[in-house]
């Protein structure tokens, strides 16, 4: 059985269930929500099931949305099935207050960075990963850059007034 | 040919002070230790390349030790997590030194005005010649490298000991 969207979904909806909070398909491509404390379990499924077999971990990254209350901060998985070729996009919202949520780095090791970035930049937490420290930024930065609440602007820079910006 | 300096001449002998002498000697034999990290560098290439030439100033070594090199050139952005790397170079430089920031960037973190971006070397090192431009033409970089020499030639000997010097070094929190 070739892969396809609608099996894709049918299956994770059979197995999970309540755990697949939604889908949407952008052009052709299948975006599915989960319930972020069942990803260790959807993670190994999808890696070990035969008929899945998604071997390869694209790509793995953080978005935040103050907005979306209870809900502001995300992780994006994209995954790929190389012998199919075929691709799609998990995502598992968090609250900002607790953004802790299992590695997947246990099943692909190329999470392993990914994850310390997203950690990095967000500040979510990703449960029993074997190294979880800054990768890109310096070490005592005090913040999450990419959180909105953070000024993206340097604080120490002098040079820069407002009134020649029309701000 | 460097011009020699003012002094007083006559049938068999020359006299001048010993300061202008080592200072025209280190201006005219400068080397300098490119930290190049982004497009300066690569206009730097170009200086040294056959067309712009730098080595005509006498600063044909390049010396990739710290320890040997007597200007420190920054080209290029420097990253937060850059910064204690090109300060340990720095220090590691003997006496005495020259830091010329070359481009935009190395001035005051240039269009970078980001986070994770020093806004200007001058933030952790004492520099002594800023170079405008983004990035600087060679024919910029080489009057960066001549304003330099000037510092060099008409240097006292006695500045690198002076209380003034310490007091630079030491509002930079370096020993």
């Amino acid at each position: 059985m070739a892969l396809s969207n609608e099996f894709l979904l049918e299956k994770l909806q059979n197995q999970f269930g309540e755990a697949i909070l939604g889908s949407q398909q952008v052009r052709d491509y299948l975006n599915v929500e989960v319930d972020a404390s069942k990803m260790a379990d959807i993670a190994k499924f999808l890696r070990s099931d035969a008929e899945l077999n998604f071997m390869y971990l694209t790509d793995l990254c953080g978005v935040h949305m103050p907005e979306q209350t209870g809900k502001e901060l995300g992780v994006v998985y994209h995954f790929h099935n190389l012998e199919e070729n075929y691709r799609f996009r998990l995502k598992a919202w968090l609250p900002i207050q607790d953004p802790s949520i299992e590695t997947v780095s246990n099943i692909w090791d190329g999470a392993n960075w990914m994850e310390r970035e997203t950690f990095d930049f967000f500040g979510i937490i990703f449960k029993n990963h074997p190294n979880l420290k800054r990768i890109l930024n310096v070490d005592h930065m005090e913040m999450f850059p990419l959180r909105k609440e953070f000024p993206l602007e340097d604080t120490t820079r002098e040079d820069k007034d407002d009134r020649f910006f029309g701000r | 040919m460097v011009e020699a300096p003012d002094g007083i001449e006559g049938q068999g002998f020359f006299a001048t002070s010993l300061d202008t002498v080592i200072g025209m000697a280190r201006a005219n034999s400068l080397w300098p230790l490119p930290f190049a990290t982004s497009c300066c560098g690569i206009e730097f290439m170009a200086t040294m390349g056959s067309n712009y030439d730098l080595a005509r100033f006498g600063a044909e070594r390049m010396s990739f030790s710290p320890r040997q090199a007597d200007l420190l050139m920054v080209m290029g952005t420097i990253a937060k997590k850059m910064g204690p790397i090109l300060r340990q170079v720095y220090e590691q430089m003997a006496e005495p030194k020259w830091v010329i920031a070359v481009g935009a960037c190395a001035s005051s973190g240039g269009i970078f005005d980001t986070y994770s971006v020093l806004q200007g070397i001058d933030k952790i090192i004492p520099v002594d010649v800023y170079v405008p431009g983004c990035p600087p033409r060679p024919e910029q970089i080489i009057d960066g490298v001549m304003r330099i020499q000037d510092l060099a030639r008409s240097e006292s000997l006695r500045r690198r000991s002076s209380e003034e010097y310490k007091q630079l070094l030491a509002s930079y929190n370096i020993e």
